[in-house]
């Protein structure tokens, strides 16, 4: 292959092209090139960032259905929002859901991965079914184990021997019931995501290691899980701040009861500001929950960074 | 035990029969709401409360279903709600394409001023609680008429299919190398000419993946047409869960033929895209 053109780097700065071949295209159109590429894309951020500003401002008002003109009220929406017990319950509810159903995923899913990495026959016949309930709908998913949960007619109960009594939506057990629902949705995620990790590994030092008579769990230990956890962390990174926004399967099977034992952030959320038509009460939450989604992401992508550095360092 | 790290090792152990076992646990698991949904749609409105294996199976319900009889006794009009899945994703992932793979293209060849910026803030849409901008554009939509229109849905679809589509396709045209597009320019082409003749042909596996991919989640989308949709565009999983709300008796059969039918369209998708599944779920990430 004859290949004439300079290999221009990708990183090379805008209008850089020199090489180009069409001088009719002067340089400040080169430059703009990209910009102008972009506009569609940048129009429609903006007319996205237009509603997100104005939530924002909604905060700072007492806007309701009821009072059609709001007034600036400040930060007493605020106020009010972070003295309510139920905004606290709703806090609680989301961190317990979003701490254990990544931390369940995330075990589940690396075992699940490493099981089907050893290409078993079951393991490759597996692997075709495993994103199944990945792909459908949450929302579906809830109204299918609603149906799978109710005691008498349930087949839960049924098959697991339960008889009629046990009510795997109750106070004391919705909250647990939700997390499982989510753990069956989501749990596929982290093992695709994991198993693509591991087998884009080098093969050189584990069968190094391999022959120097290391253990499996000294070979999991030290090579394969400090080269998978950028893989890991992607995964973990999703999941984590997908469950601080949880709402479609919870709505579906709880609306947040009984009483407020499910009642996830944007569970209140939506109940104060499409339910009870109080915007400026929505939006306040939403806004204090878009803060922690918004300095949560801010660690785990640090964190994400320093491990593919390493990853990247160890490699070499 | 330590040689079952690596792939393409088969050895008969009690290791590997406990892994089996402990895979097929993991499968029953899994696959069993989506086998009792299966057996609950054939069943008779006489059986759907029955809790046993046994019955005798038919297809009515998805007839049902999918006809006005259904909409009589469920108050849910399906196929409606299938139609406007249908319009309003393929117009909501079409609209994303146009706009996205100029975009994706200008991030993924050059590194301009504000490129990243803009990528960042696209993707942060992704993770953004969807409330926080349907409260304002509930608002928005009643003032200027664009409650419960195909225009409305499919703007705010943008925040799901968006950031999909330009996240996965600039991570494919970073991977393209420029030499071949630079070759074409020597050749006489121009600029657009090996855009469209050299570098769009080869991520076009990306784009039919980014594309499938952000159907499949405008299509799973709940909370979106559940606040700003009525009935004139109600989608298929904001009418699913209208089928346990309502009052009255409950059609168990009905409603497991409808979250059959629903779910049938992503999953077949996912099905042609298994190769590119996981680079896309990524966002490009992980490039599998």
């Amino acid at each position: 292959m004859t290949t004439t053109a300079p290999g221009r780097q990708r990183s090379a700065p805008a209008g850089a092209d020199g090489a180009s071949p069409a001088p009719s295209v002067p340089a400040w159109r080169r430059r703009l090139r990209p910009y102008v590429l972009s506009v569609p894309a940048l129009l429609i951020t903006i007319g996205i960032l237009y509603p997100f500003a104005l939530g924002a401002y909604y905060a700072l008002l007492n806007y309701a259905a009821v009072r059609p003109v709001p007034e600036f009220v400040g930060l007493q929406n605020f106020q009010s929002v972070l003295t309510d017990p139920l905004f606290w319950t709703s806090v609680r509810v989301t961190a317990v859901y979003a701490v254990a159903a990544t931390l369940v995923e995330t075990v589940l899913g690396i075992g699940i991965a490493l099981l089907l990495n050893r290409s078993s026959l079951i393991g490759r016949i597996f692997e075709r079914v495993l994103i199944l309930p990945l792909m459908i709908a949450p929302v579906i998913a809830g109204v299918v184990w609603r149906l799978m949960f109710n005691p008498q007619f349930g087949v839960l109960n049924y098959v697991l021997g339960l008889g009629s009594t046990f009510n795997w939506l109750s106070t004391d057990t919705a909250l647990w019931s939700v997390i499982l629902v989510d753990v069956w949705i989501f749990t596929p995620f982290v093992a695709i995501l994991v198993l693509a990790g591991i087998r884009s590994l080098p093969k050189e030092p584990f069968e190094a290691s391999d022959v120097d008579g290391a253990s499996w769990f000294y070979m999991f230990r030290r090579l394969m899980l400090p080269m998978m956890w950028p893989y890991i962390l992607v995964a973990v990174i999703f999941r984590f701040m997908d469950s601080l926004k949880i709402f479609d399967h919870v709505y579906v099977l709880t609306a947040g009861g009984p009483g407020s034992s499910t009642r996830t952030l944007q569970i209140g959320a939506y109940e104060d500001s499409i339910i009870n038509l109080n915007y400026s009460l929505g939006s306040t939450y939403m806004f204090l929950l878009w803060a922690l989604v918004f300095v949560t992401a801010r660690y785990l992508v640090s964190v994400l960074g320093k491990a593919q550095r390493r990853a990247a360092g160890s490699e070499n | 035990m330590a040689g079952e790290l690596m792939p393409g090792q088969k050895r008969i152990t009690g290791g590997s029969v406990l892994a089996d076992v402990a895979l097929v646990g993991w499968f029953v698991f899994s696959l069993f709401p989506i086998l009792w949904m299966l057996l609950l749609s054939l069943k008779t409105s006489a059986e759907q409360t029955s809790t046993y294996f046994r019955f005798s199976p038919t297809l009515e319900n998805f007839a049902i279903v999918l006809s006005d009889r259904g909409t009589a006794l469920t108050s849910v009009d399906f196929k409606e709600a299938l139609l406007s899945s249908v319009l309003n994703c393929g117009g909501a992932v079409l609209v994303s394409l146009v706009i996205g793979i100029p975009a994706a293209y200008a991030a993924g060849r050059w590194k301009y001023r504000g490129s990243n910026d803009l990528m960042f803030t696209i993707l942060s849409f992704r993770f953004a609680p969807e409330l926080m901008v349907i409260v304002p554009l509930f608002v928005i939509y009643n003032q200027l008429g664009l409650f419960d229109t195909n225009v409305g849905l499919i703007w705010v679809l943008q925040l799901v299919t968006m950031p999909l589509v330009v996240w996965i396709l600039r991570s494919y045209f970073e991977d393209m190398p420029a030499e071949l597009e630079q070759a074409a320019l020597l050749d006489g082409y121009t600029r657009r000419r090996a855009f469209v003749m050299v570098a769009l042909p080869l991520v076009r596996p990306g784009i039919a993946a980014a594309a499938l991919l952000a159907f499949i989640f405008a299509w799973n989308n709940y909370v979106f047409p559940l606040i700003l949709t009525g009935s004139e565009n109600q989608t298929v999983t904001v009418a699913i869960s209208k089928f346990l709300g309502g009052g009255g008796q409950a059609y168990y059969n009905l409603t497991a033929a409808a979250a059959i039918i629903g779910a049938l369209p992503p999953l077949l998708l996912a099905l042609t895209i298994q190769r590119y599944l996981v680079r896309g779920l990524s966002f490009g990430a992980v490039k599998a």
